[in-house]
């Protein structure tokens, strides 16, 4: 039983190329009838956003920023403030774990607990690698769209349970701003699901490669695309409570919105949260647009760097460097842009993005059925 | 409608134009902005580049006439006492003590020549109360109390703040004190046996 166990772990890295070859024989891997492959396989997007927040969420972030406004950041903790995270997190674990009094102890501990949730199930359906995805749904693209509402839930039971003006002010503008932005957000995605003709993520990610790297990718296959990508980008800012939008967590006003009254490790857990959150919209956003795992670089001749730069591996790369991207330009949009009003939010989603979400919802349509 | 779509427009012209501003100063964090001064010609030409100063690594001096911390040199110190009064705030405590006449020479003079007449066992100056107003600089008669450019001197502990400048410790403090109170008494006694005796004198005259 062990030897067999052995061998299909051992697997993906020597044979395992095909689609999803990597997570199936994960699936398949138990010991003693324990679905030790299925806990693993959860685990590694856990482990992987884990030390993604920690690095590039929290020390990139606050350097990136730093650097915009001409400043040195973390400079202490380290070479360069390398450190700093880590003794961020050690303060946040010495942390007294206070629940308010007054506050409803059940919503307010639960609370970050389905905040975190809802951003990591979306996990499930984001292809990693090609040989690589949690769950290969063909309603993948459905599923992650859907499941995100989750995370409203617990930003109105933090909000709620604090029983803080502050708290309840954030947490009913969050759920305003993600319930409407979600419109938006689901007609731009429809139009990279019309394009493919599929909702499966992974087979979203294969209908877009081919030698010519990054003009196979849907963002470039038709003339239209760019307004979706834009109006997906544009969406997937608000949904994850991201400047300009950042109105739930309006620091000058709200003090710190839906956690203002958390502390500790419930307080990490929400920020975990909203970094899972980050990387998944960018996930979503490089699958159906830009190609998810596959290689941007063509094949010129007789140098095939198209071919030398696919594989699971290096889809592994490319899809994480896409988010990493795409949180970049989230991060430069932070330190660029002031906050919306609230009547400026709604007006932008209502009146700016729903109907040029459905002009490029018929023109994609149109796209599809009469360009051959 | 065109006001509309002049909206869009002018949203998205303006957002690329501060999303270039913003990389152009990401991409200019690798170097430090300059160093020129306001009285430079470039100086609002140095835009660009990192503007932090790391403090307590480096430290931007302070003028060489500076006056930040309190400073009281106590060997020109006559311990006249006019800077404790002439203090809004009252952060100079000073005690004195008498020199006795044979002592005049030990105590020394000052740097100009002055016969210092007051032993100073406290002369404590509490830099945390001390505002830095120089009312007690033009007093001092001897310019012995000065603002020095020290100006950072933060410490763990309240107390590390009063500065003490006394020239005496405890011990010589007492004996100076005895002494004093020895030729005091023997003052005493030499003029009570002058009156007694002059008392005699004008009795015997009788």
């Amino acid at each position: 039983m062990s030897s067999t166990a052995l061998s299909q772990i051992s697997m993906p890295f020597l044979m395992g190329n095909s689609l999803n070859a990597w997570s199936e024989a994960l699936v398949g891997f138990n010991i003693l009838g324990l679905p030790l492959g299925l806990v693993i396989l959860a685990a590694i997007p856990l482990v992987f956003i884990a030390l993604y927040s920690l690095t590039y969420g929290v020390y990139g972030e606050r350097k990136i920023s730093a650097f915009m406004q001409d400043r040195l950041g973390p400079m202490e903790v380290g070479k360069w403030g390398i450190l700093q995270t880590i003794a961020d997190i050690l303060k946040l674990l010495q942390k007294e774990d206070i629940v308010p009094s007054s506050a409803d102890k059940f919503l307010f501990v639960i609370g970050p607990g389905i905040l975190f949730v809802g951003s990591f199930l979306a996990y499930a359906v984001l292809p990693f690698s090609s040989a690589f995805i949690g769950a290969s749904l063909n309603v993948g693209l459905f599923y992650a769209i859907g499941i995100v509402a989750l995370e409203v839930v617990g930003i109105l039971a933090a909000g709620w349970g604090s029983n803080n003006k502050w708290s309840l002010y954030g947490a009913v503008r969050s759920v305003a701003q993600i319930v409407s932005y979600e419109i938006p957000a689901a007609i731009a995605l429809l139009c990279g699901a019309m394009m493919a003709g599929t909702l499966d993520m992974q087979q979203i990610s294969v209908l877009q490669s081919g030698s010519w790297g990054f003009a196979h990718f849907f963002l470039f296959k038709t003339p239209i695309a760019w307004l979706p990508f834009l109006i997906y980008f544009i969406a997937s800012l608000a949904e994850v409570n991201r400047a300009p939008f950042d109105i739930p967590e309006a620091e000058s006003e709200l003090v710190a919105g839906y956690f203002t009254e958390y502390t500790g490790m419930k307080f990490a857990v929400i920020f975990l949260a909203e970094y899972g959150s980050m990387f998944m919209v960018s996930a979503i956003i490089s699958v159906v647009f830009l190609g998810g795992w596959n290689s941007p670089l063509p094949n010129l001749g007789a140098i095939a760097l198209n071919d030398w730069t696919n594989g699971p591996v290096w889809g592994a790369f490319w899809i994480i460097s896409k988010g990493f991207f795409f949180i970049f330009v989230q991060m430069w949009l932070r330190w660029t842009l002031p906050r919306l009003r609230v009547d400026q939010l709604m007006y932008l989603c209502w009146k700016v993005l729903t109907p040029f979400a459905f002009v490029s919802f018929v023109l994609t349509a149109i796209w599809e059925v009469y360009v051959p | 409608m065109s006001e509309y779509f002049g909206n869009i427009k002018t949203g998205a012209v303006t957002i690329a134009t501060g999303m270039g501003i913003t990389l152009k100063h990401f991409f200019n964090a690798i170097h430090r902005k300059g160093d020129a001064g306001v009285d430079d010609v470039d100086y609002f030409r140095q835009v660009d580049g990192l503007c932090t100063l790391q403090y307590p690594h480096e430290v931007i001096p302070t003028p060489k006439n500076g006056r930040y911390r309190l400073y009281n040199n106590i060997e020109d110190c006559i311990g006249c006492g006019q800077c404790d009064r002439a203090c809004p705030i009252g952060c100079i405590t000073i005690e004195t003590i008498k020199v006795a006449p044979d002592d005049l020479a030990l105590c020394g003079k000052t740097s100009d020549g002055q016969q210092k007449k007051f032993w100073l066992p406290v002369f404590d100056i509490d830099v945390a109360k001390c505002m830095t107003c120089g009312i007690c600089t033009t007093v001092c008669p001897t310019e012995c109390l000065a603002h020095t450019p020290v100006s950072d001197f933060s410490e763990f502990d309240r107390s590390n703040f009063i500065y003490h400048f006394g020239n005496l410790s405890r011990l010589e403090a007492e004996a100076k004190r005895r002494k004093n109170a020895e030729l005091q008494a023997k003052a005493q006694a030499e003029k009570e046996k002058k009156a007694a005796d002059a008392l005699k004198e004008s009795k015997g005259g009788e």
